[in-house]
């Protein structure tokens, strides 16, 4: 076997899987606070690349549309727990479950509605020139992907364990009764997730749209791919959701090179059954 | 004789499947009619699971597609009868789902939803590249009608004499379920599963038998559907027709046999009425799943009789007071 | 007791629903020609049903201002499918049934197509499909009552390997997207290959909403083939273009015809200069010599269009559009009876169309060859014509 592809399978894998880390992420900061999973994630993904799009398109500054994006999709994700999630009478995981995917559906219909149903595309951060790397090829785009993920990650984990605020959000999550006891406001704590994980999404959504275009029905399957990272890593924890992303990137690109491209997409839930049905509890146990 | 006994509602299923036989010629209006009933077969059967078992599932048409795939393919490939195809399909459906469901079953909530969801998909994917068997995603064509002695059963108004009798034995059959001992214990299993084992359920199979009743109900609607149409291709078989499912059973109501129907007929009708708002189906779609579940967990009959329920005592209760 | 009411007021309300929705429906009027349209207008095949509705509206709008067809006016009733074969077909029983439709033009996409054929053949009413597939078409002794105008991908292929013979080219790669159209036009690129004296070295897929490219193109930038052939539609293809790029990759890109519009120079960008891929001769009218038939006709419905829906005119509604002008000489000629309307559209002859000169004939349903397709280069953000 040569080294040289598998170095190039190597580098879209992580960048992919970096992108399903950062989603899987935005899963994990809901999950931390509330125990919901969001299944409308995905969709903030798509917001993001294409609010980030039309921003840029009336004003062309890369860094004004990032900060647009972001905090137009930050505002649906609080409008979206506000409205759709906390009238909720009966929090049951079926209704839940029900609730978020009925979410996702609106979004994105009302996302074609506005955007349409073509593709649009986003300047590169840095640039298009690839670098070389032996005989492998890595572009600007996927090194911010790469970096700003790993930045994300450790702010993230110094949130939760360092600040008064995020563990006060993972207090609700263990135990809200108790938290609620000791004075945490659980409808702020649960809001804030929600602004934040839509942040994220959003965030992940404007970092790939250099590379892979916006379009209104983009954000399902990256929702999917990127709670199957979530579950892969236990839910609970955020290194682990990293983790869980950058495993299904790689094994992704490495079956698309090494065994069929056909089956793609089946090898990540292929494998998000087999860790279901093996080790239910993810690749490493919940962090809280 | 009490007037009211004799009117009960399989009277009167069967009296207005009996009158729309007679009454409708029309081969459009029969076509969306058995549209409904292989619609409202595979909502029943998801319901038992969703609002009878407590367990979700987001990737049923992956069930309503096998049944199709394997009822077109022994058809329209090898010439087999499609009465034995038909069984071949309930076979292959009943054995599927209880691989699925052993290893399935043990998770709940969000990980059940998602290992269904990751079935469902994974057998699209299935469907559309594995193209010897399956034609791929341009389709399987050249899949016979069913025929029954020497009638074929070739015309929308012949299939409606085959789908709507079987869709009343089915409704029947899942009404005698739920009635049962087993409806009883599955009852006792949504409502918490610790509680029915400690009342004696074994739950582990108990989830795992409804999981197969309802796979077994796609399967057969999936046949049907296969020879109603006479062609498939894997697009019909997609997430958002398991997403459409659901909405199906949100909106009948969850746990009611009758409200199945409902919400099978009133959400294959709806997108044909308003045809001329195509782009906005997918925005009602959303907005039918947050909203009914918001405000009317128990589906729209119930929940509308529920408000009507609480106006009026408040209204009695004015008077007392 | 009460839920016995509840239950009984349910199905009563369910057949009366079945009632009034019956109630509503068709009146018997003989007057205007009712041509059906079912087309993909939303779902992942928008890109084709869009342009094919706004142009055969289009099409009967000016039909009746002109005063129609023979003096009756044209009614077009149109559905939307969305890209699905339940709908599909329900919406075909619906234009038989209730609207009276005498011809139905669409399905936008081979399999919507292949659903809707089974009923229109039985019905005996003439069907001009705006898909690819072969299939749809023949066996013509079993697709008597079916038509199309969509170029098939046999012809589009036989162009790209007319050229790459030309540059006397040997091997090469094909990646294509795992829809219809994609796996269609694999098959084609297969079989046609050794005629030409091509050697398929690597065969590769992705998926229609893949985003990322570069494990296959990894794969065939490590094996001998000196062109790579991408068969798909929507962003992917530019996608793929944009990975070759990064990957610094050479070698030839040539796209199918599925990539023939602007908006794919669009998204492509900087990756998209060179590329090469067959076309309709819509996309370079004028850059036609004055000779060809086509110039006037592209130039007519380009003009029209952009001037109609303010957004650039694209092939596929030229589908549409050859479909419903190819059926009103049938149906000026016929009086509008079925078995008529199919006589006169197989008779059709030296019809000059948006995609091409159609010449139908018995064994002929879709009456195009290769010619109707000529191959472009894209360069400084254009198509340039190059044979």
């Amino acid at each position: 076997m040569e080294l040289a592809p598998l170095l190039q399978y190597l580098i879209s894998g992580l960048t992919n899987g970096a992108i399903y880390a950062l989603i899987a992420l935005g899963f994990v900061i809901i999950y931390h606070a509330t125990t919901i999973i969001n299944f409308a994630q995905g969709e903030m993904v798509m917001l993001g690349a294409l609010s980030a799009i039309s921003i840029y398109h009336l004003y062309p500054s890369l860094p004004l549309a990032f900060l647009g994006g972001v905090a137009l999709v930050t505002l649906v994700g609080i409008v979206f727990e506000r409205l759709a999630l906390r009238p909720v009478r009966d929090p049951n995981p079926i209704t839940l479950i029900i609730i978020t995917v009925g979410g996702a559906v609106f979004i994105k219909g009302v996302a074609m509605l506005l955007w349409g149903k073509e593709a649009y595309s986003l300047p590169s951060f840095s640039g298009d020139a690839p670098f070389h790397l032996g005989t492998a090829t890595i572009l600007p785009q996927n090194l911010w992907v790469l970096g700003l993920t790993a930045v994300v990650l450790l702010g993230m984990e110094a949130f939760f364990r360092l600040t008064l605020v995020g563990k006060a959000m993972r207090a609700c999550a263990y135990n809200p009764r108790a938290a609620r006891l000791v004075g945490i406001s659980l409808g702020r704590m649960v809001q804030l997730s929600f602004a934040l994980s839509a942040a994220l999404g959003a965030g992940a959504g404007i970092l790939i749209a250099p590379l892979t275009l916006g379009v209104y029905d983009m954000g399902t399957m990256l929702g999917l791919k990127g709670f199957c990272a979530a579950i892969l890593g236990g839910l609970g924890s955020s290194f682990g959701g990293v983790l869980g992303g950058l495993i299904l990137g790689v094994a992704e690109s490495l079956a698309t090179g090494l065994i069929s491209s056909g089956y793609r997409d089946a090898v990540a839930f292929f494998i998000l059954l087999l860790v279901l049905f093996i080790r239910p509890q993810g690749l490493i146990r919940g962090g809280s | 004789m009490n007037p009211r006994k004799f009117l009960n509602p399989w009277v009167l299923f069967g009296a207005a499947a009996l009158l729309t036989a007679g009454v409708l010629d029309n081969d459009y209006y029969l076509t969306l009619i058995n549209f409904i009933g292989i619609h409202a077969l595979l909502v029943v059967g998801l319901n038992l699971l969703m609002g009878y078992g407590g367990q979700i599932s987001l990737g049923h048409a992956a069930f309503f597609g096998l049944g199709s795939y394997t009822s077109g393919i022994l058809t329209a490939t090898y010439g087999v009868n499609p009465w034995l195809a038909l069984l071949a399909g309930l076979v292959v459906c009943g054995v599927t789902a209880f691989l699925i469901g052993v290893p399935a079953l043990k998770l709940r909530g969000y990980y059940l939803a998602m290992a269904t969801l990751g079935f469902g998909i994974i057998v699209y994917i299935f469907f559309t590249e594995a193209h010897k068997l399956t034609g791929g995603p341009s389709g399987l064509a050249g899949i016979p009608s069913l025929s029954i002695g020497g009638f074929k059963l070739d015309t929308p108004k012949r299939l409606y004499l085959l789908i709507w009798p079987v869709l009343g034995v089915i409704l029947a059959l899942s009404a005698n379920l739920v009635d049962s001992r087993t409806g009883r214990a599955l009852r006792a299993l949504h409502e918490g599963e610790t509680a029915a084992q400690s009342l004696g359920v074994n739950t582990a199979k108990l989830k795992l038998l409804i999981f197969i009743w309802s796979a077994l109900y796609a399967s057969l609607a999936g046949s049907l559907y296969a020879h109603t149409l006479n062609f498939i291709a894997p697009s019909s078989f997609g997430f958002m027709f398991s997403i459409k499912l659901v909405t199906m059973v949100v909106l009948g109501g969850m746990a009611s046999i009758w409200g199945s129907l409902l919400g099978a007929a009133v959400l294959t009708v709806l997108p044909e009425i308003l045809t001329m708002f195509h782009d906005y189906e997918v925005i009602i779609f959303g907005a039918i799943l947050m909203v009914v579940m918001i405000f009317l967990p128990r589906g729209l009959v119930r929940g509308l009789k529920d408000l009507w329920e609480f106006r009026r005592y408040k209204k009695e209760g004015g008077i007392i007071g | 007791m009460r839920r016995t009411v509840i239950l009984c007021g349910l199905v009563m309300a369910l057949a009366g629903l079945v009632l009034l929705w019956v109630g509503c429906g068709p009146k018997a009027t003989s007057e205007p020609f009712v041509v059906g349209g079912i087309f993909s207008i939303t779902g992942p095949a928008s890109y084709l049903g869009e342009p094919e509705r706004n142009s055969m509206e289009m099409v009967a709008e000016e039909v009746n201002s002109k005063g129609g067809v023979s003096g009756r006016p044209l009614k077009v009733v149109i559905y939307d499918d969305e890209g699905d074969v339940t709908k599909a077909r329900l919406h075909a029983e619906k234009l038989l049934q209730k609207d009276k439709a005498v011809t139905i033009i669409g399905p936008s996409l081979t399999h919507t197509s292949m659903a809707v054929l089974e009923i229109t053949q039985k019905a005996k009413l003439p069907l001009i499909s705006c898909a690819a597939g072969l299939a749809i078409t023949s066996p013509a002794k079993d697709r008597v009552w079916v038509f199309k105008t969509a170029q098939t991908d046999q012809m589009a292929v036989n162009r790209i390997y007319q050229y790459l013979q030309k540059q006397g080219l040997k091997k090469l790669a094909i990646l294509t997207v795992s829809t219809g159209f994609g796996v269609a036009g694999k098959e084609q690129l297969l079989t046609q290959a050794p005629k030409f004296e091509l050697a398929v070295v690597a065969q590769e897929v992705f998926g229609e909403k893949d985003t990322d490219m570069t494990p296959q193109l990894t794969k065939i930038r490590g094996t001998e083939a000196q062109a790579v052939i991408c068969w798909g539609t929507g962003p992917a293809p530019a996608l793929v273009a944009k990975n070759m790029k990064q990957l610094a990759m050479t070698i030839p890109l040539i796209q199918s015809h599925g990539a023939a519009s602007k908006k794919f120079i669009e998204l492509a960008g900087d990756a998209g200069e060179g590329i090469i891929l067959p076309a309709g001769k819509l996309v370079i009218y004028n850059q036609l010599p004055d000779t060809d038939p086509q110039k006037a006709v592209c130039k007519e419905y380009a003009t029209k269009y952009t001037a109609k829906f303010k957004t650039p005119e694209s092939s596929f509604g030229g589908y549409a559009y050859d479909a419903l002008r190819m059926l009103l000489i049938a149906l000026e000629k016929s009086g509008g009876d079925q078995a008529k309307i199919r006589d006169e559209l197989e008779k059709i002859k030296k019809f000059v169309g948006v995609s091409g000169v159609f010449n139908m004939s018995p064994e002929d349903h879709n009456g195009l060859t290769p010619d109707a397709f000529v191959m472009v280069k894209i360069s400084n953000g254009q198509f340039k014509f190059l044979d």
